[in-house]
Order: structure tokens, then C-alpha cells, then sequence
């Protein structure tokens, strides 16, 4: 097919090129540190050596340690958090711009919303740990306005992280739920407004629905953002909140323990396909339609 | 909607809350860069200055950092264009089978949290005896970069008619011909949106920067490094700086935008059409940028 489509030489370099591409940087690599994360850590001396056997110990070195586990627990109950929160917050702006203003006007909206997107992640972050801090501009807002008499902390747990995630990851909810709900036919909304249905009945039973596989990306998108995120922790995280990736990082950099990290990655890659397909079974979705 | 004038006045309200919420950072940076106060905030405020500007400018670090960054975004462009074209065009062609397999394989380095990405790649070539640096974050970053690429010819791809191909071969041209004449102009608009979402996706990549970059700070990783050690607000200056050329950017893209649909209702009558499928496209490819 695709030699008779474009000759052989060509062909031979579009495939050479996709060949490059999956094998050489996404295949092998994964394979490598798949690999990697069942063999121990070992000075390089020994490395191919007689100690250099296949083992569970990495893993083991995770399930042996309460911590670890807490903590990957917790980034998954956040990060779901987040992505719950996202939902919430997307879903009447995704509306909004798909069915209530006309589609002129939402390219402008979105012309808006697009503009915290060109500034980096890292000054995102930094922005909010700006506002959040105890004598910032939020505390003395609410202070100004006698709302409070003493700052908040709100930097305490896993406040800043969850309110940084959000920040940094809803438009990656309000896109895709808008690309779905823009499909609907309009004149099913009135026509379930003229036989007398509510508000909340013809979300629920027609624009949610309908929305469904914008709704499936967008958690899928949102809830691997945040629990994969190195900035948003290490930038607004307290003491008593660590992010798994921290430790991913931590096993890297500071134990130089390559191979309990590459289990660790590992694990967390599992996290993400585990979240994936059941969000695809779930809500019905395929994943042609996720990364679109 | 027009019946419920109340509840279009309740969402009208509040989108504009939310935009409020997503812009008050960003003014938050800009108040800051300005404020003449050690600690980077907008409150107490101290009075105007300039200083964190002169600050910034004279940053050897930082500029070094700019450079670097571009260079790599620059390799990373030149890689995943032409290979996510190609991946494009392999899928075009394949079997439906395979095509849903392979389509799997390329879709998922977008899925893959960017730690794991930036481990694999850097275990990998470690393996070869190629050590940490710029080097294997252009190449980690192309793994996923492609991918975007890849999406964005493929959609550009399904509006053209495989006829034309057939004809031009039928009438004797050669498949060079046919790739340089007729594929290559076709699939354009995709090359510079694919080349503009690499280069931004890429200077902005901690994640896979991170892990790869040995000691060599990106910008990015420059002003991670900043942001955790110090207190400076010559960040925020620079984060003005950013802001300033995004909304300049913002407004000329919108410029160019108005200007194209205009001379395509010069060229058509049926340039509405295209003028309400150009605003869709906008949402889906911003999603991509960041993703």
C-alpha cells in the first residue's frame, strides 16, 4: 500500500523515520526501564556480574515501605480530587462556549482563556505561591474586606497542591468537553425545554451524555497531568505533603539509585495505564477519541 | 437558551469569574515584577520600580539558559515534524488492523507522565554510553512531541482527496513529484502549526528536561531553580516578560486570523463555513500546546 502510494525510496525513509521514532525512543527505552527496574543496584564493578540477576527487590523496597505506599495513595486520591474539581469547574464554561454564546464570540473567549497557557508551568505555580503565602495578597484581600481577622494558612496539607493543579490543569478539562458538547444538535435542548424538562434533567439526560467521550479525555488528561507533576508539589506542597513523583525523583537524584527509581516510574506508568483503561470502560470511550 | 434570560445572565457571569480566576495570576506576576519590595508579592506595596528588570537583564545564567532552550526547541522542531509527518503518512496507508495498533503505540508517549518518559530515555542511552545532557532531552522530548505532530498532519491528511495522488501518478508523474507537488503544499498549515506547537511544548517541558538534562539548566529548569532557592522578584520580571510578548503574540495571531478569513471570503462565498470550522480548531490545538 504504502509503496505503491509513494515509491519505493521514499518509502523506504517514512517508514525508516516512524521506525526511528517508536523504536528508538519510545519502545526500547520503555523496555530499558522495564529491564532495569527488576535488576539491583549495583556498583558498576559488578555490573553483568554474577550479582547481576533478575529481582523483585525494587518493588519490594515500595511494598515493604508503609510511607511509599501512603504517599502513592494520597497522589492518586488528589489527583483525583483535582480532576473531580475540574470537572465541576469546565463543565458550565465548556456549555457556555459550545451552545450559549455564539461561535464568533467563543473564539474570542478562547483567545482569553489561552493566555495563562504561554506562560510556564513553573511561573504558574509561583504566581499562586505568591497569593497563597500568609502575609500575600489574598489573606490581605479577605482582611481589607473584614472577612477574616487572622491570615489562613492555606498552605497547609495538600491545599496548595490541589489549588495549583487545578489552576494549571482545567483547561485541559474545558477543551475537550467543549469539542463534545459542540456536536450536539441544539434543537434537541429546546426541544426537551419545550416538553417542559428542567435544567438539571436536560444536562442529565441529554448534554452529559452526549458530552461523554469529551468527559473521558478530559479526566484522563487532567488526572495524568497531576499525577505526574514535579512543579506544582515541589513548588506548593507543605511538609506534609509529598508527591510520588518526589520520590520517583528523589531515588534518582539523591540516592542515585537508578533502578529502585525505574521501578518506581514504572509503577507509576502502571497507575496511569490502570487509570486509562478504566476511565475508557467507564464512560465507553475509545482511545482514538482521547488524544484528539 | 433565549428564553431563560436569567440563567444565560448566571453563566454569562460566571465565565467571566472564571476568566477572572485564570487572569488574576498572571496580574499577581506583573504587580510583583514592578513592586519595589525584596520579597516578590504585590502586598505590601512599596512603590514603583524598575529595578528588577535591570535585575534580570544583567542575568548571565538566565540569557545562557534562553539560548539553550531554544537550541533545543530547535532540534526538537527539526526531528518531530519531519517524524510525525512520516508517522502520519505510514498510518494513512496502513491496514485497518495494524492501524489501530500502531495508532496505540504513538498515542501513548502523550499519556506517559513526562518522569517516566525522561527515565526511560535517559536509562537507554546510558546503556550506549551516551551521558545526560541537551542531547537526550531533544530526544525525549521528540518522543512525545512526534506524537503531536503526528495528530496534527494526520487530521491535515484526511481533507486530501487520495484521488488527486492517483491521477498525478496516471498521468505519468513520479512519486517524487507527486510528494513535492502535490502531498508537501497540501499538508503545510499542518507543518507550521506542528513546528509552532513543538517549539512551545518544548521550551516549556520540565518533566522530561529534568531527567535528561545532566547539569545543563533549560530555562525552564533555570527558573525552577530560582523560584525553589530565592526570594528574588526578578522572575516575575521575567514572567512580565512572557506575558507582555504572549498577549502580543495572542493579538497578531488573532490579527492573522481575522486576515486570512477575510481574503477566503474574498476567494469563496462559502468562507463562513470555513470560518466557524477555523474557530473550532483553535480549542483542540490549544489543548495539544499544553498537554
Amino acid at each position: 500500500m504504502l509503496i505503491s502510494r509513494y515509491g519505493r525510496g521514499l518509502t523506504g525513509l517514512i517508514v525508516a523515520m516512524t521506525a526511528f521514532w517508536l523504536v528508538l525512543l519510545v519502545i526500547v527505552p520503555n523496555l530499558i526501564l522495564l529491564n532495569f527496574s527488576f535488576r539491583p543496584y549495583l556498583p558498576i564493578s559488578q555490573m553483568g556480574g554474577s550479582n547481576d540477576v533478575y529481582t523483585l527487590a525494587n518493588y519490594a523496597t515500595f511494598f515493604h515501605s508503609f510511607i511509599h505506599i501512603e504517599i502513592f495513595g494520597l497522589t492518586v486520591l488528589y489527583s483525583s480530587v483535582v480532576t473531580f474539581i475540574c470537572l465541576v469547574l469546565s463543565y458550565p464554561l465548556a456549555f457556555f462556549l459550545a451552545k450559549v454564546t455564539p461561535p464568533r464570540n467563543a473564539a474570542t473567549w478562547f483567545l482569553v482563556l489561552l493566555l495563562p497557557l504561554w506562560v510556564s508551568e513553573v511561573m504558574r505555580s509561583f504566581a499562586w505561591s505568591i497569593i497563597l503565602a500568609n502575609h500575600g495578597p489574598l489573606n490581605a484581600a479577605l482582611q481589607g474586606l473584614g472577612l477574616i481577622h487572622e491570615p489562613i494558612r492555606w498552605r497547609t496539607g495538600f491545599n496548595g497542591i490541589i489549588v495549583g493543579l487545578v489552576y494549571t490543569n482545567v483547561l485541559f478539562m474545558v477543551f475537550p468537553l467543549y469539542n463534545a458538547m459542540q456536536s450536539l444538535d441544539s434543537n434537541q435542548i429546546e426541544a426537551a425545554q419545550d416538553l417542559g424538562a428542567s435544567l438539571w434533567r436536560i444536562h442529565w439526560r441529554i448534554v452529559a451524555p452526549h458530552a461523554k467521550p469529551g468527559i473521558g479525555s478530559g479526566c484522563i488528561m487532567v488526572f495524568m497531568l497531576s499525577a505526574g507533576s514535579i512543579l506544582v508539589p515541589s513548588i506548593l506542597g507543605s511538609a506534609s505533603s509529598r508527591w510520588f513523583t518526589e520520590i520517583i525523583q528523589q531515588w534518582m537524584f539523591e540516592s542515585l539509585d537508578w533502578n529502585t527509581g525505574a521501578a518506581y516510574a514504572f509503577l507509576l506508568l502502571i497507575l496511569c495505564i490502570t487509570f486509562v483503561s478504566m476511565m475508557t470502560r467507564i464512560l465507553n470511550v475509545k482511545l482514538v477519541d482521547v488524544a484528539r | 437558551m433565549k428564553r431563560f434570560s436569567v440563567g444565560r445572565l448566571l453563566i454569562t457571569a460566571y465565565v467571566v469569574a472564571f476568566i477572572v480566576y485564570m487572569i488574576a495570576p498572571l496580574m499577581v506576576m506583573g504587580g510583583a515584577a514592578i513592586n519595589d519590595s525584596r520579597f516578590p508579592s504585590i502586598y505590601p506595596w512599596m512603590g514603583l520600580t524598575l529595578r528588577w528588570f535591570v535585575e534580570l537583564f544583567h542575568d548571565g545564567q538566565m540569557w545562557l539558559a534562553v539560548i539553550r532552550s531554544l537550541l533545543v526547541a530547535l532540534a526538537v522542531v527539526a526531528i518531530s515534524v519531519p517524524v510525525g509527518t512520516a508517522a502520519a503518512l505510514v498510518i494513512n496507508s496502513a491496514q485497518a488492523r495494524f492501524r489501530a495498533v500502531l495508532y496505540g503505540i504513538m498515542v501513548a508517549p502523550i499519556l506517559t507522565p513526562g518522569a517516566v518518559i525522561g527515565i526511560a530515555t535517559i536509562l537507554f542511552w546510558n546503556r550506549l554510553h551516551v551521558s545526560a545532557g541537551l542531547h537526550l532531552s531533544v530526544l525525549g522530548q521528540a518522543s512525545f512531541i512526534s506524537a503531536y505532530a503526528m495528530l496534527l498532519v494526520l487530521a491535515r491528511m484526511q481533507s486530501l482527496d487520495p484521488a488527486l495522488e492517483e491521477a498525478a501518478l496516471d498521468l505519468g508523474a513520479s512519486h517524487g513529484q507527486v510528494m513535492r507537488r502535490i502531498i508537501i503544499p497540501h499538508l503545510k498549515p499542518a507543518f507550521a502549526a506542528a513546528a509552532v506547537i513543538a517549539f512551545f511544548q518544548s521550551v516549556e517541558n520540565f518533566n522530561v528536561t529534568l531527567f535528561t538534562a545532566g547539569n545543563t539548566q533549560t530555562l525552564t529548569v533555570y527558573v525552577f531553580s530560582q523560584v525553589r532557592a530565592g526570594i528574588t522578584p526578578k522572575i516575575n520580571a521575567l514572567a512580565l516578560l512572557m506575558i507582555a510578548m504572549s498577549l502580543m503574540g495572542a493579538a497578531a495571531y488573532g490579527n492573522g486570523r481575522r486576515r486570512a478569513a477575510q481574503r477566503l471570503r474574498a476567494e469563496q462565498e462559502t468562507a463562513t463555513e470555513d470560518e466557524v470550522v477555523g474557530a473550532r480548531s483553535v480549542a483542540p490545538m490549544a489543548g495539544q500546546q499544553l498537554a
